[in-house]
């Protein structure tokens, strides 16, 4: 086997751990505490919202005008209608140079 | 309605969800997968090694960096470390969406954790909340991603240099406007803008200082210690 094959399989194996890691200390621990409770509910907003926000200073004011919209349509309408207007206020705010 | 027809149209709708919210984010996909194509192809990679790396990792941040610290002659042990460092925001992902998997088997679960790319987490978690996850649902969205990303990965490599400007089509900011739509359809759970407000300017702090992806899980991690201590026993646990 080549270094770099090992490379790849051993990365591999390593991303799976930490894909099913947190289900198996989960299963083994059982009953757990509410903080924990309420910290894994929080999981999706906590880590979404820090996956996006650096987005908030790399997009300018296109970018930052776009996920407004989203945000605020998402809680209205559907996700692909709210991904779609915003798609559509970045493209028309870049054409008009901002 | 007989049970079996309960079943089948269970699967008929799980089906067409998955496969319709799935769309928007395979627009953002097709780019990213063609540049990793293309970016490990420009890095000396074979064509088979690529598509090893790409069926078998499949985290598209992790193998950049995997191919880029390759290029620099590092240990094995190192190269693998930065990998598991960089995905180990999955470890969360695993430890949240296993408690919605009831209605998976053993074997459905054990590949559906290899298939858990950010996407599906946070569509899969929108599933439980609105409904209930269900294997048909999870790997509709599953297959569609995984089969359009070996498949722009392989389209990479074969054409990487005619790949046009991303940026034209607005696909550099499709994820993050994506990720936006999925954060609010939580708007009506308990702390939502405490969780949301703390974890971004958490995450924008250490994007500006330590740097990208620690951003994801220390800037998230402040988020759910704010959520954590929020929380109230719940009711059964006061009495006792």
């Amino acid at each position: 086997m080549s270094d770099t094959v090992l490379i790849i399989l051993l990365c591999a194996a390593a991303t799976y751990l930490t894909r099913i890691g947190g289900h198996l200390i989960m299963v083994r621990f059982g009953q757990v505490h509410h903080r924990v409770e309420a910290a894994l509910a929080a999981v999706p907003v906590a880590i979404l919202s820090a996956l996006v926000a650096p987005s908030l200073m790399a997009g300018g004011v296109p970018g930052v005008l776009a996920l407004g919209v989203t945000a605020l349509s998402a809680m209205r309408v559907s996700l692909v209608i709210s991904v779609g207007l915003g798609v559509a206020v970045l493209l028309g705010l870049r054409a008009a140079g901002l | 309605m007989t049970e079996a027809t309960v079943i089948e149209s269970h699967w008929q709708s799980d089906m067409r969800d998955g496969l319709r919210d799935v769309a928007p984010v395979l627009g953002a996909v097709v780019p990213f997968a063609a540049v990793f194509g293309a970016v490990a192809a420009e890095a000396g990679m074979g064509m088979a090694d690529i598509m090893l790396a790409s069926a078998t990792i499949y985290a598209g941040a992790s193998q950049f960096v995997m191919v880029e610290l390759m290029g620099q002659d590092l240990p094995i042990w190192s190269i693998v470390l930065a990998v598991f460092a960089l995905n180990f925001r999955h470890v969360l992902y695993s430890a949240s969406l296993g408690r919605h998997m009831g209605a998976f088997g053993f074997w459905q679960k054990a590949l559906a954790f290899h298939l858990l790319v950010d996407p599906q987490f946070a569509a899969s978690e929108m599933r439980a909340l609105k409904t209930r996850l269900r294997p048909t649902y999870y790997f509709s969205y599953a297959t569609a991603i995984y089969s359009v990303w070996l498949g722009a990965n392989l389209l990479g490599i074969l054409f990487g240099a005619l790949i046009d400007d991303p940026a034209a089509w607005g696909m550099d900011f499709l994820l993050p406007l994506y990720f936006m739509g999925l954060i609010m359809g939580f708007h009506g759970r308990g702390h939502f803008w405490v969780i949301l407000s703390t974890s971004a300017v958490a995450s924008i702090i250490v994007h500006q200082t330590l740097g990208s992806p620690w951003h994801i899980t220390l800037g998230g991690g402040v988020g759910l210690v704010v959520a954590a201590a929020l929380s109230k026993p719940k009711e059964a646990e006061a009495a006792a």
